[in-house]
């Protein structure tokens, strides 16, 4: 494994922040909610040096939920593979990165994610193939409770313990935001009766979701249920549903600002 | 080779000798897709079958987004076109599938008039790095043509107009128009179109088309092909409705008018 990366969460939500004003885009509290996800993903489990080669036995993370894709575009950003100019365009006409992931246009991303569903399927269909030719790559795809009410989801749960993937693991992003139209309850126990190992995780806790996501199961693929707060980062933004897909104006994003200094 | 629990009996010899190219993934058709994906991802060319409606209609969207969005290749060959499944009704039917996939961009389409087609047709194009959709039917023709990806098969020249035949309609168009003085044109890749060759074979701007799916599929193409000029266009298809009949194929053709007497006299009244 490459060397620990280590990164600044509050410097890349005041990022985030930013960006999201200059474009008047992105989902901001679904980026906020995964961003200790993706950091440690990208600092202590994924072979980010064979990712930045583009090597074929490189590890594969598909941001199923893509609409929380800031926060990828800015990991992707500290390890080197979206530059500033791309951050700064993000969501312009001509830009490059735009509100959900488009794949293949840097290294890192995997999958043109956006529409909710799709991404454990086609991580299946990697972690299948890679199983076949005896890769030791794995396969990680993060998915939000939300887009557990997709049926694709559990098709692809069921594909996943079939076939004995352990070179896969399914990261759920468990903020809450389904439950205004579907309570999903004890997502754990639902993976569990699909054949998965779980192991539930505070999903901010860094040192936490180091222990789970690197766990390796010998016999079923893994579910990894991060309980995670939607807008973790602003008081204002926690759990507020208003905040989904809005950003903020000059005088709010003043003392978000400076929300995130005080917190540092 | 990736099977929707469809014909897992009919590739049972192959499943035997080479069971680590087929997989039965089972009837979960969103997954299927995706799951071929990521094969393709991996490099890998996966060859996803299964009944027409469930292939196209169930699984849409990961079609459009994995691999027409993702620019990924992978082979997609149905069984039981338009109402091939006469007995089973609508919910086994798909005259639609064409139309519908007409709207992925980059997807090509492949529309053989018998099996041995079929073979020439996928072999060029199994490992061209697109994405194929094609068309098997129980309804073919008696005889194979020369066929060609990609392109159409000027198979009879005339001054009046032309009478474009699709895959398993040549027959019917050969022998229904053999007294007219028109061109006849033999599609069996439906995109890309192969305008170059309508615009060649056609003398008097009159198309008719007959179209062994959803009528009016292909008028399109034939539209923009003669962009800015006035052409007038007719044809045979299926006409655009839930069929409630159930008995065989060929009663349906039948029902629907497909027969050589009708299909002659509404061409003579069309190149009049």
């Amino acid at each position: 494994m490459s060397r620990k990366l280590a990164f600044d969460l509050q410097l890349i939500r005041k990022a985030i922040l930013e960006i999201s004003i200059e474009s008047g885009e992105g989902h901001i509290p679904s980026a906020f909610s995964i961003l200790e996800i993706v950091s440690v993903l990208y600092s202590s489990i994924l072979n980010v040096e064979e990712i930045c080669k583009g090597s074929t036995e490189r590890d594969r993370f598909i941001l199923s939920k893509g609409h929380g894709c800031l926060a990828l575009y800015f990991i992707l950003g500290e390890v080197g593979l979206i530059r500033r100019s791309d951050l700064a365009s993000f969501c312009s006409f001509d830009g490059l990165l735009g509100g959900h992931p488009k794949r293949s246009i840097v290294h890192g991303i995997e999958a043109s994610t956006g529409s909710l569903g799709h991404g454990l399927a086609i991580a299946v269909g990697l972690a299948t193939s890679l199983k076949r030719r005896s890769s030791r790559a794995r396969v990680y795809s993060l998915i939000g409770d939300g887009e557990c009410n997709e049926g694709s989801v559990w098709e692809a749960a069921l594909l996943a313990s079939h076939n004995k993937l352990t070179n896969l693991m399914c990261i759920v992003d468990y903020n809450h935001s389904g439950d205004r139209a579907l309570l999903l309850g004890d997502l754990g126990k639902k993976f569990d009766s699909f054949g998965f190992t779980v192991i539930d995780v505070d999903g901010h806790d860094i040192n936490k979701l180091e222990i789970a996501l690197s766990h390796v199961d010998q016999t079923n693929p893994v579910a990894v249920i991060a309980h995670t707060i939607k807008g973790r980062g602003l008081k204002m933004m926690e759990n507020n549903p208003a905040w989904h897909h809005a950003s903020p104006n000059l005088e709010q994003l003043r003392d978000f600002l400076t929300e995130l200094s005080g917190n540092a | 080779m990736v099977l929707g629990d469809i014909g897992v009996f009919g590739f049972r010899a192959v499943t035997e000798q080479k069971p680590n190219s087929v997989v039965n993934i089972g009837v979960l058709e969103q997954a299927m897709i995706g799951f071929a994906a990521g094969l393709a991802m991996d490099g890998r060319i996966p060859v996803v079958h299964s009944i027409a409606p469930f292939i196209v209609e169930r699984c849409l969207e990961q079609l459009k987004i994995d691999f027409g969005y993702q620019q990924l290749s992978g082979k997609f060959v149905s069984v039981g076109a338009s109402f091939d499944y006469a007995s089973a009704g609508c919910t086994h039917h798909c005259p639609e599938d064409i139309a519908i996939l007409l709207g992925i961009p980059s997807l090509e389409i492949v529309v053989p008039g018998s099996g041995d087609e079929f073979s020439v047709l996928f072999s060029k194009s199994y490992a061209n790095g697109n994405s194929t959709y094609y068309r098997l039917s129980e309804t073919t023709n008696k005889s194979t043509q020369d066929v060609h990806f990609g392109e159409a098969c000027l198979l009879r020249e005339g001054t009046q107009g032309t009478v474009i035949a699709i895959g398993p309609t040549l027959d019917l168009a050969l022998i229904a128009s053999e007294h007219l003085d028109v061109s006849v044109l033999y599609f069996t890749t439906l995109r890309p179109f192969d305008s170059d060759s309508l615009r060649k074979a056609t003398k008097s701007l009159r198309v008719f088309i007959i179209e062994p799916f959803y009528e009016g599929t292909m008028f399109p193409d034939v539209v923009y092909a003669f962009s800015g000029r006035d052409v007038r266009i007719g044809g045979k298809g299926v006409p655009r409705r839930f069929l409630g009949n159930y008995g065989t194929r060929d009663e349906h053709w039948a029902d629907l008018g497909f027969g050589i007497d009708t299909v002659r006299s509404e061409m003579e009244d069309f190149f009049s």
